[in-house]
C-alpha cells in the first residue's frame, strides 16, 4: 500500500463525512417535524408517520437505496446516485430521529407547558421558548448515538456505485492483494469520525452544565 | 400492478432468498448471543487483562461498519489460506460483528442487576461460574430481551449488506428479479415488505416474552 492509496481512502472519508452530514442536517429537523405530528396527534398524518417509522426501521439501508435508485425513475423521478444516497440515508435517519425526538417530547414536564399557557404564550411561542431549548439537550445523547450509527450504515451506498471509505479500502485491498493495511486505515478513519461526534456531544453537555451552574 | 404479478410468478426466487436471510440471521443471532454472554463475562471479570481485551474487541467492532468487516473476512482471510464460500464468510462476519453488540447490551443489563441477588447467591454458597450461570445470567437475559430483539432486527438489516459480497439473500433475490424483468418497484417493495413482516414478528415475540417475564415475577 502506497501513500496514494491512503490518500484514496482519505478521499472516501471526505465523501462519507459529507454524505452523512447532509443526511443528518436534513434528517434532524425532518424527524422533529414527524415527532411533532405524532405528539400533537394531527389526524391522518400521524398514522402515516407511524407506518413510515415502522417500515423504515425494518428496512436495510442497502434495500432502501436500491428501491430509491431503481424504482423512483419508474414513477418519473430520476435521481442521480449521490442524490439517491442522500435521500436514502436521510429517510432512514429521520425515522430513527422521529422516535428519539418523540421520546424526549413524551417525557417533557407537563407543568412547564401549563404554566407557559397560564402566562398567555401562544402554541408556537411555547414551543420555541420553552420546549425546544430543553428538548435539544434531553435528546442530544440519543441523537449523537444515532448519528454514529448513521455513519456506520453509510457504506450501504456502495450498491449505487459510490466510493466511500469502505469501498475505497476494499478497492485498495483487491488491487494489492493485502486487505489488512487498508482495513486498518479505514478503521482509524471511522473511529476518528465517530470520536468527533462523541467529543462534540461532550463539549455541548459540558457547556450546558456550566450554564446551568451559572443560573443557580 | 404488472410488476407485482411478475414478482409473484418468481416468488420461489424471492422466498429462497428470504429463507437464506432468515437462516443467516437466526444462526447469527443465536451464536452471537451465546458467545456474547461469554464475552460479557470477560467484560465483567475481575481479571484486568480479560477486561481490557474484551473492551478493546467490543470498541473496535463498534467503530467498524459491518460491510468493512464483511469485506475483510471475505477478501482478507483467503490470503491466510482460509477459503470459505461467501455464505459462510457472510455468516462469520455477522457473528464476529454482533458478538460485540450482544456482549455490550448484556453487560449493561448485568450492571443494572440489583446487588442483593448476587450477595444472596454468595450467601447460599454460589461461586464463580455457577454463580454466573444460575443467579446472574437468567435475570440478565430477561431484562435484556427487548435489546436482544432490537439487535436481532439489526442483524437482519446487516445481512442485507451481504448482497454486496454476492450472498444469495433477500435483497440479492430482489435484485436478481429486477435485473431480469426490470420491475424494480415491485421487487424491492416486496423485499422490504418481507423485512418488515419479519421485524414485526420479532417485536411481537419480544412483547410476548416481556409479558411472560412479568407474569413470572
Amino acid at each position: 500500500m502506497t501513500w496514494y492509496d491512503v490518500y484514496a481512502i482519505f478521499q472516501g472519508a471526505v465523501f462519507t463525512v459529507s454524505i452523512s452530514l447532509a443526511s443528518i442536517v436534513i434528517g434532524l429537523p425532518l424527524g422533529l417535524g414527524f415527532a411533532l405530528i405524532r405528539w400533537s396527534s394531527v389526524p391522518v398524518l400521524d398514522r402515516f408517520v407511524v407506518v413510515y417509522v415502522s417500515v423504515i426501521r425494518a428496512s436495510p439501508a442497502v434495500t432502501l437505496a436500491l428501491l430509491i435508485f431503481f424504482a423512483l425513475p419508474v414513477v418519473g423521478i430520476s435521481l442521480g446516485a449521490v442524490t439517491a444516497a442522500v435521500v436514502t440515508l436521510t429517510l432512514s435517519t429521520a425515522a430513527f430521529n422521529t422516535e428519539i425526538w418523540r421520546g424526549a417530547l413524551m417525557s417533557f414536564p407537563r407543568e412547564q407547558l401549563e404554566s407557559a399557557r397560564a402566562f398567555g404564550m401562544t402554541r408556537g411561542l411555547r414551543f420555541r421558548r420553552i420546549v425546544f431549548p430543553q428538548l435539544v439537550h434531553s435528546a442530544l445523547p440519543a441523537l449523537v448515538n444515532e448519528m454514529t450509527l448513521q455513519v456506520k450504515s453509510s457504506p450501504a451506498i456502495a450498491v449505487l456505485g459510490l466510493v466511500d471509505i469502505t469501498r475505497a479500502a476494499s478497492r485498495v485491498g483487491a488491487r494489492t492483494y493485502d486487505p489488512l493495511p487498508p482495513f486498518v486505515v479505514a478503521l482509524v478513519l471511522y473511529s476518528l469520525i465517530v470520536a468527533v461526534f462523541v467529543m462534540t456531544q461532550r463539549l455541548i453537555e459540558r457547556r450546558r452544565a456550566a450554564e446551568m451552574e451559572a443560573l443557580r | 400492478m404488472n410488476g407485482f404479478t411478475i414478482v409473484w410468478d418468481n416468488r420461489d426466487v424471492l422466498l429462497s432468498g428470504f429463507a437464506n436471510t432468515i437462516a443467516l440471521s437466526a444462526i447469527a443471532a443465536v451464536v452471537s448471543l451465546v458467545l456474547g454472554a461469554l464475552l460479557a463475562m470477560a467484560l465483567m471479570a475481575r481479571s484486568k487483562a480479560a477486561r481490557i481485551g474484551a473492551t478493546v474487541y467490543v470498541d473496535a467492532m463498534r467503530c467498524v461498519p459491518f460491510l468493512l468487516l464483511a469485506y475483510l473476512i471475505y477478501y482478507g482471510l483467503p490470503s491466510f489460506g482460509i477459503r470459505m464460500s461467501n455464505w459462510t464468510s457472510g455468516l462469520i462476519a455477522l457473528i464476529v460483528y454482533n458478538v460485540a453488540y450482544m456482549a455490550e447490551l448484556l453487560r449493561a443489563a448485568w450492571a443494572n442487576l440489583p446487588k442483593e441477588s448476587i450477595e444472596a447467591g454468595h450467601a447460599f454458597g454460589f461461586h464463580g461460574l455457577k454463580l454466573v450461570r444460575r443467579i446472574i445470567l437468567p435475570p440478565v437475559f430477561f431484562a435484556a430481551v427487548p435489546m436482544i430483539g432490537n439487535q436481532t432486527i439489526q442483524i437482519i438489516k446487516d445481512s442485507a449488506f451481504l448482497t454486496i459480497i454476492a450472498v444469495a439473500e433477500l435483497t440479492q433475490a430482489a435484485m436478481a428479479i429486477q435485473t431480469t424483468y426490470f420491475v424494480p418497484f415491485a421487487s424491492f417493495v416486496a423485499a422490504i415488505a418481507l423485512y418488515w413482516i419479519t421485524c414485526m414478528a420479532i417485536e411481537t415475540g419480544v412483547a410476548f416474552v416481556g409479558r411472560v417475564a412479568k407474569a413470572r415475577q
